[in-house]
């Protein structure tokens, strides 16, 4: 199988996960970070059935050097906690709790063209081109 | 608090959340990278050479999920509360954010925290922490 024939089904299979998981909709993302409303803790159930798995996983992974097709596995390089590893993700957990989309769900949807999901990945792509254009005057 | 009981799917969301983690293994054991979506995206806008072709490709994938689930299930419709305006606030901020914070919900949350990173512990409170408290200023102030 090619490489990116591998790519597009773990593409797929992540987006089916999304769907079926329900963080596909914003109402049902509110839902659960409304923890002093009337709370819906599903999305609880999605994060640990995600880690149950992916425990063992990168467990796995870590043992290993290479990847399916002989090439290095890519780990993430910084272990720092910083201001801006802060400061970032709560900027981006005010967006998510503002909309109750975060990247994938949005993207999911913008393929299955629910309007605001487009408006929001494009909003998205500016805030990630925005951030290019500062990092590259640094 | 009280809890939603007939909002709650404990059992779709356990399955979907399997997928995901399925997922995040699989792209970590076969293609060698992690399943972090807004890095996948912003990549994007930094384009290099041999570096564009796995996120085209895993990014097709995901569009292509909605289309392919619909052959066999109803696509779910999405609840949106937020005006026009809120949404674009929102893309803007997570486009910004997740980009300063490297990473999002599935890089941070589902890998990071698989891998017992630390540095993705303290990005997933800091984002669930100021999504909690956002939802908590929209709904309840």
């Amino acid at each position: 199988m090619s490489q990116r024939l591998t790519e597009f089904l773990i593409g797929l299979l992540f987006g089916v996960g999304l769907l079926l998981s329900g963080m596909t909709d914003p109402g049902k993302v509110i839902g659960f970070l409304d923890l002093a409303g009337n709370w819906d803790p599903s999305l609880a159930l999605v994060m640990g059935g995600a880690i149950l798995v992916g425990i063992f996983a990168f467990a796995f992974a870590k043992r290993r050097t290479t990847d399916f097709f002989g090439g290095a596995i890519r780990w993430p390089t910084s272990s720092a906690i910083d201001r801006r590893l802060v400061i970032g993700s709560v900027v981006f957990g005010a967006g998510w709790g503002l909309a109750g989309f975060c990247p994938g769900p949005a993207l999911v949807s913008l393929g299955a063209g629910v309007p605001q999901a487009i408006a929001f990945v494009g909003a998205m792509l500016a805030g990630m081109a925005i951030f290019e254009f500062l990092e590259r005057r640094r | 608090m009280t809890i939603d009981w007939i909002a709650f799917t404990p059992w779709s969301s356990l399955v979907g959340g399997i997928l995901l983690g399925l997922a995040s293994a699989l792209f970590i054991i076969v293609n060698g990278r992690i399943l972090g979506i807004s890095g996948i995206v912003g990549g994007l806008l930094r384009p290099r050479t041999g570096d564009v072709g796995w996120r085209v490709a895993f990014l097709l994938g995901l569009l292509a999920a909605p289309v392919l689930f619909g052959l066999v299930a109803n696509v779910p419709s999405p609840r949106i509360d937020a005006e026009w305006g809120t949404v674009i606030l929102a893309g803007l901020l997570v486009g910004v954010g997740t980009r300063y914070g490297s990473g999002c919900t599935s890089g941070h949350g589902v890998c990071g925290l698989s891998r017992l990173s630390p540095r993705s512990l303290v990005a997933t409170l800091s984002f669930m922490g100021a999504g909690f408290l956002i939802v908590y200023g929209v709904r309840h102030l």
